[in-house]
């Protein structure tokens, strides 16, 4: 454990030496928050919960983009040869992968949140336990989810082709840019099988609804077993060395990551409430803007 | 006699359809600097590699301080220090820091202040990686290799790619190191750095060790004949030096003609004539004791370089 947090601290300490780190993961997402209640919710506070929650999601995904290419960048260039000469296994590095990436964006997601309340009068906190415990497992799971695409991909190029396409999956599919109601039904159906997707509901139960974290353990379940199921799998298919190419067997490990959510997605669809809830979170909102809304309510 | 430290026997290794290890074998004992000299290719950085416990072997058994690098790899990662062909950090640690995490991973530490005093490197303390030279760069490699006080020490190829004055720095610490005893494995395809650092030396070729002994032994197998480079104005037609008196062996590398020879005076005497009636010239002619080189050269009919 103790090689884990001398590990963490160092990968924190360069990450905030670098300025694509910078950049990236504290100036984008505030930039981010920002121009979005700017733009939307300026002057409409009763928004600002809903497009905090999908602000909070985007700054969350971020996190696997990120890792992804350090780790393959550093297996490229050598560096992970050095450290498999120390007697630490993939796991100690693994986990500092993550909980580096985990204490990093913390920061970022607290200042999203004050900016929200004092600069654009947010009228409530939502449920801040909830909320955290998404931040948590969300930046987990997709730091979980860089890892996995490390394992599978030889070089920095190939790495950023795949997040490119996971990146606007994520983005376009999972509710966090374009409501979720505002998808025609057979592409709701769609993102039900979208990790990211239980994310966003997920954090807006939280945000908008107010709901505790009893009332959010589909999305707390789906989440954490992706991430138990990337880690186990990106310990198995780590390589140090820069020579040592992607088995074949890794990319249908790496698929089988996406099995908890094609049980889900069948679920889902059959039987959760997933829909129903962003839908009544988007007309809340609605009513909110209305001129004859009820005042504070909130839709559950 | 104690068990020697490192003990190597057959060990095979096979990527795909290129065979890297025949059959090595070879025994360290503790205190001696032993070296694996071959060019490219050899096998070297494959058996380092194995005993580092890095590789898995095909076939065959390796030993590292009593144990077996593949089964108690943790165990090993403890006991030894090693640097890589080519050492790679993060640009943006800074010197201190590398030596400080990486001492923090292992049960038994070394004063990093005094690393950093014997490596040269306090006044880069807070440099970052990126920031040094290659000659610091390798100087860090060497000290974080010796954070833990290593039984044993690996150095794969430490000063290659390195300008000959920082190759002379890089080898008076390895000489330290051998003052105080150090067991070390040290790779390489310079002639000068097995010569003037190994007690003994293993030369390897095409995944095999085709001799092995202290230099000076090693350089006996070649002691009966002196080394003649010639260099003549016009190309001679194969065989014709070769017939030369006291000639046991000659060769066209680059450009000269290598003779190996027993009787020097007759040789030259035998050469001179020989180019009167030919009507060439000499263009050049350079006598020198023979060298590992020679012995390789001998042993395989190619230069270590080639």
């Amino acid at each position: 454990m103790s090689h884990t947090w001398t590990l963490t601290v160092n990968r924190m300490r360069l990450a905030t030496r670098t300025p694509v780190f910078l950049f990236f993961s504290v100036g984008m997402p505030l930039a981010l928050l920002l121009g979005v209640c700017g733009f939307v919710a300026r002057g409409r506070p009763y928004l600002v919960p809903y497009v905090l929650s999908s602000v909070l999601a985007l700054t969350v995904m971020g996190s696997f983009w990120g890792l992804s290419m350090q780790l393959v960048t550093y297996r490229e260039m050598g560096i992970l040869r050095r450290f498999r000469l120390a007697p630490i296994g993939p796991g100690a590095l693994l986990a500092s992968s993550i909980l580096s990436n985990y204490f990093l964006t913390l920061p970022t997601v607290i200042a999203q949140f004050l900016l929200a309340r004092w600069l654009f009068h947010m009228p409530q906190w939502g449920n801040l336990l909830s909320a955290f415990v998404m931040v948590t497992l969300g930046t987990i799971t997709f730091a979980s989810l860089g890892l996995i695409v490390a394992s599978v991909t030889n070089t920095a190029q190939e790495t950023q082709m795949i997040n490119q396409a996971l990146w606007f999956l994520f983005l376009f599919l999972s509710g966090a840019t374009i409501p979720l109601p505002t998808f025609p039904g057979w592409l709701q159906r769609v993102a039900l099988y979208v990790p990211a997707t239980y994310l966003v509901a997920g954090l807006e139960r939280a945000m908008v609804g107010q709901e505790s974290i009893f009332h959010l353990g589909a999305n707390i379940l789906s989440l954490a077993g992706c991430a138990a199921v990337a880690l186990i799998i990106s310990h198995q298919l780590f390589r140090w060395d820069p020579g040592s190419k992607a088995p074949r067997r890794a990319k249908l490990w790496a698929a089988s990551t996406i099995l908890p959510f094609v049980l889900l997605g069948l679920w889902e669809t059959h039987y959760g409430g997933l829909r129903k809830n962003a839908r009544a979170d988007y007309q809340y909102m609605g009513h909110q803007s209305a001129p004859n809304a009820p005042p504070n309510s909130t839709p559950h | 006699m104690a068990a020697p430290i490192i003990q190597v026997e057959n060990l095979t290794k096979r990527y795909d359809s290129v065979v890297a290890l025949r059959g090595v074998s070879f025994e360290v004992n503790e205190g001696e600097v032993f070296g694996l000299l071959g060019p490219n290719g050899a096998g070297k950085t494959s058996t380092v590699e194995i005993l580092e416990g890095l590789r898995a072997p095909d076939s065959g058994r390796a030993s590292v301080c009593g144990l077996d690098p593949q089964r108690s790899s943790r165990r090993l990662k403890e006991a030894i220090g090693a640097t890589l062909q080519a050492t790679a950090l993060p640009d943006k640690i800074k010197v201190g820091e590398a030596l400080a995490m990486f001492s923090s991973f292992y049960p038994k530490r070394r004063n990093l202040g005094d690393l950093l005093r014997r490596f040269g490197l306090e006044e880069k303390r807070n440099a970052f990686y990126g920031q040094l030279s290659g000659g610091q760069k390798q100087r860090l490699a060497l000290a974080l290799a010796l954070v833990n006080e290593p039984q044993v020490l690996f150095l794969d190829e430490p000063t290659a790619g390195l300008d000959p004055q920082v190759r002379r720095e890089i080898y008076d610490v390895i000489e330290e190191l051998k003052f105080e005893r150090k067991t070390i494995l040290i790779t390489t395809h310079y002639i000068e750095e097995a010569e003037r650092l190994c007690d003994r030396v293993a030369i390897v070729d095409q995944g095999l060790v085709i001799a092995q002994g202290t230099p000076r032994e090693l350089k006996q197998r070649a002691a009966g004949t002196t080394r003649i480079d010639v260099r003549l104005a016009r190309p001679e037609p194969d065989g014709a030096l070769a017939n030369l008196e006291g000639v046991a062996d000659a060769r066209q590398m680059d450009g000269a003609w290598v003779l190996h020879s027993s009787r020097v005076p007759a040789t030259i005497v035998a050469l001179v004539k020989y180019l009167e009636s030919a009507g060439n010239e000499l263009s050049g002619l350079e006598i020198s004791a023979p060298s590992l080189e020679d012995v390789f050269l001998e042993l395989t009919g190619r230069k270590l370089r080639d």
